[in-house]
């Protein structure tokens, strides 16, 4: 097929234990505009990595107007004419527009010339950037746009955006569209890779889904639909045989409303998001990797700055406090316990060349006077977590880095929850775990739950939330598409809210 | 005032051995490599630039000697020494990617170590001190302007009273801002020092860039030591007299917020405020207090160039980083 750019043959990478990609086959085409879809860690994102040169692919081929290519750098992937766009924009801050275009190129430096050809660049496919301005000085858009124009100046005639409107507005999005299809019509190769139904719907030709690195399929736009999509990334519910206690007696504990943060660049990382998280009950919370999870947990715990909205919590007096505007450590003496692990296990929660025993005074330290801590009490708690959670270490004093990963997440559980908080925020609590101890985990929830707890639990596996929870919240670009009940939700419902803003078809 | 002029004018020597060692510095940091070693590497030129002027005349004997010869050796041989360190620098920390700070420190100690080892090697073997001939020491310390041009009142002694090395000091630093400002390779070695990973996926061999920057950079900051050691030291070895130059040339480094233009004044007036204790002499202030002016007014332009958030007057944003391609 003449029309066809690039072909991926059998795909494979891996890093470490870990498969990334396996049995990948994928055709792009000029002219057309391709979609890669998936959830976060499908490897969208890793398999384009390996078209661009970033990475290397342990096995398959990849061929490159029907001739078989080798890709070993950014440098080779630029002269196979392919561009990509990363999510993280590659730039010099204190260099103008043109320095950081013509960047790495063979040709003279004569930035009269660059400029001009930046113009003419621009107009073909109508957008607009000044190529003296600096980059410091520059909006997230018109940054991207400089890293397009980089890739076009390079001649290149395949382009790969990694989720590009992630971090525009949805008039800078409609704009990037326009773009894209203007180049479209210029024959190029587009490859898309995305999360977002909507988008999928609105611009591509063709999809491609991958689902936890495996191919899927590849389907035309107009011949399918968003729930046929969702189908497809989500794959089929598993039954997992989890245990899901019912609660007598649930009642508010913590009462969100109109709860909205944004960021540093003014982005709304969580928009007018409201629910109730009740004693005696597990709230999941769903969603694409991004949407607001991180910052629904850390504003909860006082860590992330709340622009309107309100947080309480309620007592068993039924009179309410306000959370918003307290310190982290007043919340924490409220009584909301926060298990949240992060994506580096060691980096936040836990310090790594010290036992449990330091690791649980860390949680302390508050308490007692003097100049001298007393161990004991830290000491007691590390035997009781190392007991009742099977922690395999052979003392309390052995350094948590040496440990595997499972046990030094039970480490980090079994310190939030050893205060039996009545609100534990729990985040990713089995993250990398091994079945076992992902059910160590689960059951340690149900007891935290049948104790009266409230607890929410952000996690990644639709399959688990949907038999662990007995609620779950569907957060999707920072809106709460949906609250539904994990005793009859079915997969394909929640996948659907998890892709559509706002719980409605976009 | 006329006491101010003359200040300035005198402290062309010592300046000249902290424009070298800055600008080397500069270099060596825009390529994003933070080589905390200046001090030792200053060290090394001074001890191989006074020994290579020292072979040599051994060599050809006192009377067959030719000053310029001479000169030209001694900075080959400085530099040559803190091109040396520079590899050494640039393969452990960007081949090794061991941490540069420490890496720096241990360079520090390495570079000040093997200069006070070959220095006293040098002085047993040749029997109580290592120097030149006199005449070598005039060479060195020569000016080349004639004196009606010094005379010119106030700047005449400020600008044409230097010895040569000065102007060639000056001519380095325009050369480099030329590099780092009109020259494709100098807009290259900046994006490496700015930011790797851009450097990376625009196909810039950001490995050759960073050792290059190293090793050369190394070389000019040496080049500082030698001739701080036949000016300033005349021409002697004698331990310890370089001490505390190196440091002061880092400072500088921040001072001139990483211009190498801004080196050539800055170093004078970090010369000036460091031999300020024997012109200006106000009763009872020790000479202590003097020497710690120049960190003092380094910390005053830190403070108002972090007050003032100007983009452009920022450190290398990778500054001290060491790159790994896999890892984001």
């Amino acid at each position: 097929m003449q029309n066809c750019a690039i072909e991926l043959k059998n795909i494979r990478k891996t890093f470490g234990p870990v498969v990334a990609n396996d049995g990948i086959n994928l055709q792009i085409n000029r002219g057309e505009i391709l979609c890669l879809l998936g959830e976060n860690g499908s490897g969208k994102t890793t398999l384009m990595n390996m078209l661009s040169g970033i990475y290397q692919p342990d096995g398959g081929e990849i061929y490159a107007d029907g001739r078989k290519v080798t890709i070993r750098s950014p440098h080779d992937a630029f002269k196979n004419g392919i561009g990509m766009i990363h999510q993280h924009y590659h730039l010099v801050d204190v260099f103008t527009a043109a320095q950081n275009i013509i960047l790495g190129l063979d040709e003279a430096m004569d930035i009269g010339r660059v400029n001009t050809r930046v113009k003419e660049i621009c107009d073909r496919y109508g957008f607009g950037i000044d190529p003296k301005m600096k980059v410091y000085d520059m909006s997230v858009s018109q940054k991207q746009t400089v890293e397009i124009v980089k890739v076009l100046y390079r001649g290149s005639e395949i382009l790969i955006l990694d989720e590009p409107t992630a971090v525009l507005t949805p008039q800078e999005t409609d704009k990037l569209f326009a773009v894209l299809r203007n180049m479209r019509r210029d024959n190029k190769a587009i490859v898309l890779i995305t999360h977002k139904l909507a988008e999928v719907m609105a611009v591509s030709d063709k999809v491609a889904i991958l689902r936890k690195g495996r191919y899927i399929a590849t389907v035309n736009t107009k011949e399918t639909s968003p729930g046929e999509l969702t189908d497809m990334m989500v794959g089929r519910a598993v039954t997992l045989n989890l245990d899901r206690p019912k609660y007598d007696n649930p009642e508010d504990k913590l009462v969100v409303e109109g709860l909205t943060v944004v960021d540093r660049e003014g982005i709304k990382k969580l928009n007018n998001v409201s629910f109730t998280a009740r004693t005696g009950e597990i709230l999941g919370v769903a969603g694409i990797a991004g949407s607001g999870q991180k910052e629904l947990l850390e504003s909860i715990s006082g860590l992330y700055p709340v622009k309107s909205g309100s947080i309480k919590f309620v007592n068993t007096d039924k009179t309410t406090v306000e959370l918003v505007g307290k310190t982290p450590t007043q919340i924490k003496e409220i009584g909301v316990g926060m298990g949240f692990v992060p994506e580096d296990r060691l980096g936040m929660g836990l310090v790594g060349s010290m036992g449990m025993t330091d690791n649980m005074m860390l949680r302390s330290w508050r308490e007692g006077r003097g100049l001298f801590f007393n161990r004991k009490k830290p000491q007691d708690l590390a035997d009781r977590v190392w007991k009742k959670l099977d922690v395999v270490t052979p003392s309390t004093e052995f350094p948590v880095r040496r440990m595997s990963g499972g046990n030094i997440q039970k480490v980090l559980v079994g310190r939030e929850i050893a205060s039996h908080p009545p609100v534990l925020l729990t985040a990713y609590a089995v993250r990398g775990l091994d079945i076992n101890t992902s059910y160590a985990i689960y059951n340690l929830l149900n007891d935290q739950k049948m104790g009266g707890s409230a607890v929410m639990y952000v996690g990644e596996e639709l399959d688990v939330l949907m038999e662990l929870c007995d609620r779950i919240l569907v957060l999707c670009d920072g809106q709460v598409s949906g609250i539904v009940d994990g005793r009859t939700a079915t997969k394909e419902e929640i996948g659907l809210l998890m892709t559509t803003v706002g719980g409605k078809e976009a | 005032m006329t006491a101010i002029f003359a200040l300035i004018a005198a402290a062309g020597t010592y300046a000249t051995a902290l424009m070298f060692g800055t600008i080397g510095e500069i270099l060596t940091e825009k390529s994003g490599n933070l080589n905390l070693g200046v001090e030792g590497m200053m060290y090394m030129g001074g001890i191989f630039g006074l020994v290579t002027a020292n072979r040599y005349e051994a060599l050809v004997g006192e009377t067959g000697s030719v000053g310029f010869i001479a000169i030209l050796f001694a900075i080959l041989g400085s530099f040559a020494a803190g091109c040396i360190a520079g590899l050494i620098f640039a393969f452990i920390t960007v081949t090794l990617r061991a941490n540069q700070n420490v890496t720096g420190l241990a360079m520090t100690t390495f570079g000040t170590g093997v200069a006070k080892f070959v220095g006293e090697h040098m002085r047993n073997k040749l029997g109580g001190y290592v120097s030149v001939s006199n005449h070598l020491k005039e060479s060195f310390h020569q000016q080349i302007f004639p004196d009606f041009l010094k005379r010119i009142p106030f700047v005449g002694k400020i600008v044409f009273g230097q010895p040569h090395f000065f102007y060639l000091g000056i001519l380095v630093a325009i050369l480099l801002h030329l590099f780092f400002t009109k020259t494709k390779k100098g807009l290259y070695l900046r994006a490496v020092g700015e930011s790797p990973a851009t450097a990376d996926a625009a196909g810039i061999n950001m490995t050759r860039y960073r050792y290059l920057a190293t090793m050369i950079g190394g070389g000019i900051s040496a080049i500082g030591g030698m001739v701080y050691t036949m000016t300033t030291a005349g021409c002697v070895w004698i331990e310890g007299s370089l001490s505390g130059v190196g440091w002061l040339s880092v400072a500088l480094v921040i001072f001139c917020t990483w211009r190498p233009l801004n080196g050539i004044w800055g170093s004078m007036l970090f010369g000036s405020l460091m031999i300020m204790y024997l012109w200006i002499i106000i009763p009872f202030f020790p000479q202590e207090l003097y020497k710690i002016l120049p960190y003092v007014v380094t910390i005053v332009v830190l403070i108002i160039a972090s007050m003032k958030n100007n983009k452009e007057k920022q450190p290398p944003a990778n500054l001290g980083l060491n790159y790994f391609r896999e890892e984001r």
